[in-house]
């Protein structure tokens, strides 16, 4: 109980505070509240209808809110699918923060963090008509592992009995695990361990509840049901994706599911990037979902700059180091790489400084934790990366034994990571090495670094965040349990496993419940022992460049799911 | 010209070249045709600028175009300035490599995305395409010829499964075969005997591209050797004792051995822009190395901002594939029995 004593204190606090202002503080903020509210009715009676356009180069894959794991369709989900909880759809990293979703409130968790109990909100109806019920979510969260969700064995093993889902999916049972109560309307989950970091699981699009009797196979390019502001009406991969109204869609809150200014959202497929670029520039469409091509984003930034949102995003370029094959599995050699590599060249490449940040460490600016600190760089101690130190590359090299040894960079065959393949071969060759190159379709690259059967020594890769949590990229990427010899999904790319980092990872984790500053710090230190071990070369972190139509207004930027989607008007 | 007088033209024509060897007639007949000159001339330019690639590379624009150099400057108009330029106008987005200085020192096609030389990949570039088309060529047309004099020769089984075999490569989608073939040997090594495949090898594409079109040249020169097979001079050396080799060799291949030659620089034509196709998707030379299709697969990228880096390797394989056309042309003429009434009349 020691541990609940800070935020104890500051919920005794606020009471207190509360309860000093009185009624009229309980005014205000009511008064507030209705004039936000009717502020918004005003605004939607003014830009409610028309279709939102988005283009992109192919389709996102299943349409299973269960299965697919792109971007693409998480910014579409936001609006169509809720589960227990969500994050807020607001602004910036206002996003970040939970909001109850189809529960009443943010439980409490009990059994010292094991345990969540959750009351659902009444009358939410699916799309379909039926309305949501308690055993939805066990159906729901059995078929979590019955159709292999990608986090099954990440986000959702620590429920009780998810072990024994995940090696017989088909049988798979979660009833002592997920307890419903339909009379008391509650949904109990049963962890095997406190996991501060489980609100957050349930509120990615893979927890997000289907109906009992929704089939235990992928849905593929069948429409899954909604309870959101939207819902799905048609899915041709080859040519478009189309979500309108839900009929059924009551707004409950405008903060975990906030009801459409549009009407339609279409999504089209088939152009390539500069075409829509093109058609965004003319208005016969609304918003790039791709990234802009380089060669026109100057045209755009200069042509277009009201149109144009450059977003920070929580996400890496990095470049793992296999650390248990030479030469990488020699930390000076590593670090040596580290040294090495000029960032700002690799942000040229990227698409300018006003694209990507230099960056030597994991945890990306403004992310809990994070603490800007960088060794490798000319004139270290701000914490910032200024330049590249290859007098210090070459001696680390030479003192690691490992000059002229052959390395081989793989990475997908995309213009931009083809770019960067290539900038690296030449500064391993700068230090010594022989490197080539391997790019890789992007399709199949991915898997590939992952697996040891490869013996890939090093390669590009990315991460975004899943939720705002240090642990999706330390614990993630670096964690020894992230590492899985011989499989495909083996996410630890660079096989690193420090057994003294890995304990403190999982004190934090631990310590996420029971004290969430002292675990920040811990993250801190983690991230600051794994950037001093270098198994990876960080890059840069990247930023979202948005082209949308001149049409369209109330253009949000979600730290989490990006683009709010539902929230934009074009008239 | 009365008829009469045109076959009595002909005769003294014939009477002339009597004792000339067929080769020596070819010769005289391609050194006659203008159009097949210019373009051997315009192919052996093309072939020595690229084999002067490493000398134009080291000694005129000093510099490796197989290395990043997105932080590099260069001299334009006596100042140095950055390879690749950041915008600096609205919201300062994108960094755009500099286009043609039109200088031969520096930079004269302009920059890639990687801030290369465009000009000395092209010439790098047009060598290993050049060598792709070449090799593979020689290889195609020696296995096809292989092929077909067996096959054309024995008939009966041999004849139909050899047949069977090239129908069924032929059979395959060839870019859908090269494509699988490039995409194992990229991602492990492909040993063949002593020799392993690996990824970035010049011999993968080289491979795939004369496995793909043995049946194309295959099957008529296996047509000829059946006609062949059945002339009179074959069955007299049957008849004088003749060893199936002997006879394979010495009367059936220098019969068809023509039609081999015609094909060769079509073959290379052709080849080349399959290399060029291969390696434009990514399954081709592998970088950094260049080939005129990953140059064209790297302007992609940049087809709004410097168009150039695009364009000219697709120049450069237009006029190549239209040189070796039109010599290819001219050797069918010149190798062409019936040409000689034309030559006979000038």
């Amino acid at each position: 109980m020691r541990h609940y004593r800070k935020p104890l204190a500051i919920a005794v606090a606020l009471a207190v505070a509360v309860g000093a202002a009185g009624p009229a503080v309980a005014k205000t903020s009511g008064q507030a509240a209705a004039a936000k509210a009717a502020a918004r009715a005003k605004l939607m009676a003014e830009h409610r209808g028309g279709t939102f356009t988005m283009l992109a180069k192919g389709a996102g894959g299943s349409l299973d809110p269960q299965i697919n794991y792109t971007l693409q369709y998480w910014q579409l989900y936001q609006s169509t699918q809720d589960g227990l909880v969500a994050f807020k759809h607001a602004a910036g990293t206002k996003a970040f923060t939970l909001v109850p979703d189809l529960a009443v409130a943010l439980p409490k968790p009990t059994d010292g963090g094991k345990t969540w109990t959750f009351k659902l909100r009444k009358g939410i109806k699916y799309s379909t008509g039926a309305t949501v019920q308690p055993r939805d979510f066990l159906w729901t969260f059995q078929r979590i592992f019955k159709v292999h969700t990608p986090t099954a064995g990440g986000f959702y093993s620590g429920l009780v009995g998810a072990d024994k889902c995940l090696k017989t999916p088909a049988t798979c049972d979660l009833s002592k695990s997920v307890v419903i109560d339909n009379k008391a309307g509650t949904v109990t989950f049963h962890l095997v361990k406190p996991d501060a970091e489980w609100l957050y699981k349930l509120a990615v699009p893979h927890a997000s509840v289907l109906p009992w009797g929704t089939p235990n196979k992928d849905m593929g390019t069948k429409l899954p049901p909604s309870t959101g502001a939207y819902m799905f009406t048609k899915y041709d991969p080859n040519h478009e994706l189309v979500l309108k109204r839900n009929p059924n869609f009551k707004q409950w809150s405008v903060d975990a599911m906030p009801d459409g200014f549009v009407d339609s959202i279409v999504q089209k497929f088939g152009l390539s990037v500069e075409a829509e670029v093109t058609q965004v520039e003319n208005g016969q469409a609304d918003f790039l979902f791709d990234f802009p091509p380089a060669d026109r984003l100057n045209e755009i930034g200069t042509k277009y700059p009201n149109q144009v949102h450059i977003n920070t995003l929580f996400a890496d370029w990095y470049a793992p180091m296999n650390v248990n094959l030479a030469p990488f599995n020699n930390k000076l050699a590593r670090q040596a790489v580290n040294y090495a590599i000029d960032r700002n060249a690799a942000v040229r490449i990227f698409g300018g400084p006003k694209t990507a940040v230099p960056s030597c460490q994991m945890l990306p600016p403004g992310f809990p934790a994070y603490v800007a600190y960088c060794p490798y760089t000319k004139n270290p101690g701000s914490g910032k990366w200024t330049a590249p130190d290859l007098a210090k590359a070459k001696a680390l090299v030479k003192q690691s034994g490992t000059a002229g040894q052959k390395v081989a960079i793989v990475g997908a065959n995309d213009e931009v990571t083809k770019g960067m393949l290539t900038y690296l071969q030449s500064v391993l060759n700068s230090i010594g090495y022989k490197a080539t190159i391997k790019p890789l379709s992007s399709n199949i690259s991915f898997t590939y670094i992952q697996n040891t059967k490869n013996k890939v020594q090093i390669s590009v890769s990315q991460w975004y965040q899943d939720y705002p949590a240090p642990s999706d990229f330390l614990n993630v990427l670096l964690g020894c349990g992230s590492f899985h010899p011989g499989s495909d999904t083996s996410i630890n790319i660079s096989g690193y496993c420090n057994k003294k980092v890995n304990a403190d990872m999982q004190k934090a984790l631990q310590l996420g419940i029971e004290d969430p500053p002292a675990a920040l710090k811990l993250w801190t230190k983690v991230d600051k022992a794994t950037t001093d071990d270098a198994a990876q070369a960080v890059l840069f972190n990247p930023r979202l460049i948005d082209f949308v139509s001149k049409r369209v207004g109330n253009y949000i930027w979600s730290a989490q799911f990006y683009t709010l989607v539902g929230q934009v008007w074009v008239q | 010209m009365s008829e009469v007088a045109a076959i009595g033209d002909v005769g003294q024509q014939s009477a002339r070249v009597v004792g000339r060897s067929p080769w020596a007639l070819a010769g005289r007949r391609l050194l006659r045709n203008r159009s097949a000159l210019i373009a051997l001339a315009g192919f052996i330019v093309i072939v020595v600028a690229c084999c002067a690639a490493g000398w134009y590379a080291d000694s005129v624009a000093h510099t490796n175009p197989f290395v990043s150099t997105v932080d590099g400057t260069t001299l334009i108009d006596g100042k140095q300035q950055p390879v690749m330029v950041e915008s600096s106008g609205g919201l300062g987005l994108g960094v755009t490599p500099i286009g043609p200085t039109w200088d031969i020192h520096h930079y004269f096609l302009g920059a890639d995305s990687q801030g290369r030389d465009v000009a000395a990949r092209m010439l790098y570039g047009g060598r290993n395409s050049l060598i792709i088309g070449t090799v593979s060529a020689l290889l195609c047309c020696f296995f096809a010829t292989l092929i077909a004099l067996i096959a054309g020769f024995f008939g009966g089984i041999v004849d139909q499964i050899l047949s069977r075999v090239l129908d069924l490569i032929w059979a395959f989608p060839v870019f859908l075969l090269a494509i699988s073939v490039s995409t194992v040997a990229l991602t492990s090594d492909i040993p063949i005997g002593p020799i392993t495949l690996s990824a970035g090898s010049i011999w993968l594409p080289i491979i795939i591209i004369s496995v793909i079109y043995v049946p194309y040249v295959a099957r008529p020169i296996r047509g000829q050797v059946l006609s062949v097979r059945e002339k009179e001079f074959v069955e007299a050396s049957i008849g004088l004792g003749a060893s199936n080799l002997r006879l394979i060799f010495s009367e059936v291949l220098p019969n068809v051995v023509t039609t081999v030659i015609v094909f060769f620089p079509l073959m290379i034509a052709t080849n080349m822009l399959i290399e060029s196709a291969l390696s434009f998707l990514g399954i081709g030379v592998q970088p950094p190395d260049a080939s005129w299709g990953t140059i064209i697969s790297d302007g992609q990228g940049l087809l709004y901002t410097r168009p150039w880096v695009a364009i000219a390797p697709g120049i450069a394989i237009a006029t190549t594939v239209l040189c070796l056309n039109v010599l290819g042309d001219g050797v069918r003429d010149a190798l062409d029995p019936r040409a000689r009434l034309r030559v006979g009349r000038r």
